[in-house]
């Protein structure tokens, strides 16, 4: 097996270009690894962007910010104007494995593992994140949403890799919120996510508003019928009823060993109208 | 204490104290050695190749093209082993399939190579060529008759004509009228209660390293509950003098009973003989909870009629127990245990020992009991909610006493339970609010402990210090206690007493930690050794004196004359008559051999609070608390210990652990990602209350405290969600699409 540590994303394209077998791409390592370690993945070869300038940093642009592909979940919550502006996204990333883990794990990394349950993705899809992508065409920006298409897999061409997470400048009176439901309180994968972004005018009325839940799909999924169930209401109790119903009424989720169809199905909307009352209150609404 | 006063026992300096662990800093330290920290010079790595199959017959096995590749040292499979003795088929056949796998992990073949990732590769050349058969992993779908059959001919005399072959044996308890008792009732509560088979869940995965040369000398280090049955049993397998094999226990990384048995350490010999070399085998966590372990899962009809005020006129159960590809569930227990509690005067049971396409179930903490109880208490706490009865009035109304015929058969004698209920209400806890969704439930449970063959050497070093030997791995503070019961019996410091476990050719036979028996028999050999140190030391002081033995007696760690007749000697102290040893008759020792009656029997009663989500079915455990009689606490430290471990392991059974197969036999769940045991977030702090009601069986009261306290919370927890949620959950785990779904259905 070999192991690729470049220092520039124009290097690691090129080494990427070249690969003839398995190359993964190590971040974290807080699947990757575990994966190896127990059989399921034998790669031919590692790339490990962690060396790769800007990919451990996180720097503001345009009002909004940049995260490095390699940031971990400890440096999100550490940054204090990150975690004002989208306290919901850090929160989600923030409850990847244990407090260990969050010394590595990153947003990208959860991204790219495509699980339909990664916490962090439907936070990041609610805030209409962009992934920047390098890869062999150039550099490219990419919703969030559109990565994962199924459990394991992804929108990204062959020597191609997430270098950026870009979460887009928030005004006023917004804020978002990311709950899950697990069966115990820590150390555990969600059986439904769900992650809420509002902006409210000076009113407390809702301005905009997006919903994406997860674990109830085959990828994460963008609900467009709950936020229109808030926008133009003060998020009062009938909005919060149709909101939960709407998000009901768009899970698909299966039957497995974490939930059966009809607990993921009715949790969705118990989640989502939790994570509206919480992005409200952040909003700051009366 | 007015409910402890009963005894006239001495007064404890040491004993009642809480020194610390002998073993606290090396296992804070990282420096403990557990099973696969054990290394050898020219070590090779051992692996297991496992059936991914629940049921299927073994058509052939070519190991050539492993055998081949180089690094590979020994390739086993079943024909390596000799036909094996009755008393020891079963294991073997477990440790290595013979005809059939029979259950998903189940062991077909194993390599020793120079490297992990030789072996591992290598596995995937062994060429199994399987007849898959269909399977059964449910009890209910397994007795009746048309089931996938595992054995035939395994079905003993006391089954009726028509169950499946899978049925092995029924067991019957009880006395009165069961029909009779019901006339009498008030109400008459019948349900049937399932719980799903639960792993130990211990941190430490079974490991060992074995060694042969070709003198037929071998040695086997493992991670173990009882190194003297790993011996005997390898010796049998192997067709070993059990002289000739020396097994050492490492540190423990939990047992819980899952330990007390053997899986890798006769194939590890076995590779060891082939090759010549030292082999070390590790099991993953896929591997533990696949092919080791689980306790046994149980569906469970329960009739018990009360009348309104609250007496219990008559208690049925008929239970079924699956214990996984061999017979041997603990439903026979399971089924003294459901009613031992209380005071019936009619009461029967009937169990079922049924096997089925899973792990061989292994003992876990109170085998049988606790899924025994969980029915049994959740009748009872049916009842007396619908007559609005207190369920502690309600269990004190019926509860053993001294004198009580026990439903099992015996009459007890002075027991705790009343005790622990007694305190139980009169707690702080009983009559705390509770508020919106909140519920309280309590629960009672008994065990049995046991007391078994036991070895203590003690010596008395020429320094005056003193070394105890013990052959029991210490899984629950063994070593503390023998040193403080040792240090209580000779009158010294306990910082003067270290106390070890000792190898297998270094003392007698040792039965396995399991029964809640080491603290009493252990604890009781180790005093009796201490006292026959005593008597040696207080003869080499009569001779000093020039007085007769009898004329001295031991006081606060010192020989002194006994009266007044004995001459004026001033006391000679333990480290005094150490010194001159020598040259008085030679190192001194004393050592109790011993199979100790007299266990004495463990009541307890939990209570807990839970928080049902009405939303979400999630319910979160409040507060908790463990009143139980440890006849005497030792250390109690250990003792709340052992009273918190197995409230939580209760908690899990009864909230999320499981083994969830799927519609192929394959177990779903083989990690602790899906396996959920509790995590510490999930808990609040386990209080406990401990009670000395003093066991005449022992010199200083101790009854076995290990197990007793996993028996109650499956109950005391379905009960709180009960008084929390409205619904009664009759099936274990109560994991949150199932209340919720229960809810929804309400």
């Amino acid at each position: 097996m070999h192991y690729h540590s470049p220092t520039s994303v124009e290097d690691a394209v090129k080494v990427l270009a070249a690969q003839s077998g398995d190359c993964r791409i190590l971040a974290g390592g807080t699947d990757l690894l575990v994966r190896m370690r127990s059989g399921l993945a034998e790669p031919d070869a590692i790339l490990d962007i962690k060396r790769i300038d800007g990919m451990r940093s996180i720097t503001r642009e345009e009002g909004g910010f940049r995260v490095g592909a390699a940031v971990s979940g400890t440096e999100m919550a550490e940054h204090a104007a990150l975690v004002a502006a989208w306290p919901g996204v850090v929160e989600a990333t923030g409850l990847i494995g244990s407090t260990q883990i969050q010394g590595r794990a990153t947003m990208a990394g959860n991204l790219c593992n495509a699980s339909p349950a990664a916490d962090s993705v439907p936070a990041m899809v609610a805030a209409g994140a962009v992934a920047q992508v390098a890869g062999p065409n150039g550099v490219r920006d990419i919703p969030v949403a559109q990565i994962p298409t199924g459990p394991g897999k992804t929108s990204l061409g062959p020597g191609e890799f997430v270098t950026s997470i870009f979460l887009p400048a928030r005004p006023d009176r917004a804020s978002d919120a990311y709950l899950r439901f697990i069966p115990r309180t820590e150390m555990d994968i969600a059986v439904v996510g769900c992650g809420v972004s509002i902006t409210l005018d000076a009113s407390g009325t809702c301005t905009e508003a997006r919903v994406a839940l997860g674990a109830v799909a085959p990828t994460v999924i963008e609900v467009p019928e709950a936020a229109t169930a808030l926008v133009g209401t003060p998020l009062d109790d009938p909005a919060l009823s149709a909101l939960s119903a709407a998000c009901s009424a768009a899970a698909s989720p299966i039957s497995d060993k974490r939930g059966t169809v009809e607990f993921r199905t009715h949790v969705a909307g118990v989640l989502a109208r939790r994570a509206a009352v919480i992005a409200k209150t952040r909003a700051g609404a009366a | 204490m007015a409910l402890d006063s009963k005894s006239e026992l001495r007064e404890f300096k040491i004993v009642g104290t809480r020194p610390l662990r002998p073993d606290g800093i090396d296992k804070v330290t990282g420096k403990a050695r557990f099973g696969a920290d054990i290394t050898a010079p020219g070590m090779l790595v051992g692996l297991v190749l496992r059936s991914p199959h629940a049921h299927a017959r073994i058509v052939s096995i070519d190991t050539s093209r492993a055998e081949a590749v180089p690094g590979v040292h020994a390739v086993v499979t079943r024909a390596d082993f000799a036909e094996p003795g009755e008393d020891v088929a079963d294991i073997l056949d477990n440790c290595m399939a013979g005809a059939k796998a029979l259950y998903d992990g189940h062991a077909v073949a194993a390599i020793a190579a120079s490297s992990g990732k030789i072996a591992r590769d290598a596995l995937k050349l062994i060429d199994v060529v399987y007849e898959v058969l269909p399977h059964v992993t449910d009890v209910d779908a397994a007795m009746k008759p048309g089931a996938p059959v595992l054995h035939e001919g395994r079905t003993d005399e006391t089954v009726p004509e028509g169950l499946s072959p899978n049925v092995i044996s029924r067991h019957e308890f009880g006395h009165g009228d069961i029909e009779a008792g019901l006339a009498q009732a008030d109400r008459i509560v019948e349900r049937t209660f399932q719980t799903e088979a639960t792993h130990q869940g211990y941190i430490e995965p079974h490991a060992c390293l074995a060694q042969m040369g070709p003198d037929g000398q071998a040695d086997l280090w493992c991670c173990t509950q009882g190194h003297y049955m790993a011996r005997n049993v390898c010796a049998e397998i192997l067709g070993l003098e059990q002289g000739q094999l020396r097994v050492t226990a490492s540190e423990i990384g939990g047992g819980f009973g899952g330990k007390t048995t053997v899986f890798l350490e006769p194939v590890a010999l076995m590779l060891a003989r082939k090759s010549g070399r030292p082999v070390k085998m590790v099991m993953t966590r896929s591997e533990v909870l696949r092919a080791t372990g689980p306790t046994a899962s149980s569906s469970i009809d329960v009739k018990i009629g009360m009348t309104k005020d609250g007496r219990i006129t008559a208690g049925f159960a008929e239970l079924r127990y699956q214990g996984g590809a061999y017979p041997g569930s603990p439903v026979d227990m399971g089924s003294m245990s459901a009613f031992a509690p209380y005071d019936l005067e009619h009461v029967k049971t009937i169990g079922w020992d049924v096997v089925t396409n899973r792990p061989k179930q292994a003992a876990y903490r109170a085998p049988g009991a606790p899924m025994a109880a969980f029915a049994v208490e959740s009748a009872i706490d049916e009842l007396a909610r619908g007559f609005g009865l207190d369920p502690l009035e309600v269990r004190l109304k019926n509860a053993a006493r001294e004198g009580t015929r026990a439903s099992y058969g015996p009459t007890y004698p002075a027991i705790g339970l009343e005790a622990t209920l007694r305190t139980a209400k009169d707690h702080p806890h009983w009559s705390a609010p509770l508020g919106e969704n909140q519920g309280r439930g309590v629960a009672c449970g008994f065990w049995f402990n046991f007391g078994g063959d036991t070895c203590v050497t003690l010596n008395i070093t020429p320094d005056g210090t003193v070394t105890v030997s013990e052959g029991n791995p210490d899984i629950g503070g063994s070593r503390a206690s023998m040193s403080m019961m040792a240090a209580e019996e000779l009158g010294i410091p306990y910082e003067k007493v270290r106390t070890i476990v000792a190898d297998t050719g270094s003392l007698g036979q040792n039965e396995v930690t399991d029964g809640s028996r080491v603290t009493f028999a252990v604890g009781l050999a180790t005093i009796e050794a201490a006292r026959a140190a005593i008597r040696e030391m207080c003869k080499r002081a009569a001779m000093v004196w020039g007085i007769e033995p009898e004329a001295v007696e031991w006081v606060d760690g010192a020989a002194q004359p006994a009266g007044p007749n004995a001459g004026e000697h001033p006391p000679m102290t333990l480290a005094e008559i150490a010194a001159i040893a020598s040259n008085t008759g030679g190192p001194i020792a004393g050592h109790h051999e011993a199979n100790p009656e007299g266990a004495g029997v463990s009541f307890a009663t939990h209570m807990v609070d839970t928080e049902v989500d009405p939303d979400t079915g999630a319910v979160k455990i409040l507060r908790y608390t463990v009143f139980q009689d440890a006849g005497k606490a030792i250390h109690p430290a250990y003792v709340e210990g052992q009273f918190q471990g197995g409230a939580v392991q209760g908690i899990g059974w009864a909230l999320n652990e499981e083994y969830i197969y799927g519609e192929d036999g394959v177990l779903q769940n083989a990690g602790f990602l899906d396996y959920r045991v509790p995590v510490a977030s999930d808990l609040p702090m386990i209080d406990t209350v401990i009670l000395e009601i003093p066991n005449p069986g022992h010199p200083y009261g101790v009854r076995g405290v290990g197990e007793t306290s996993i028996v109650p919370p499956l109950a005391a927890v379905a009960n709180a969600v009960s008084a929390a949620s409205g619904v009664r959950m009759t099936s274990l785990p109560i994991s949150p699409p199932k209340l919720l779904a229960a809810l929804h259905e309400r």
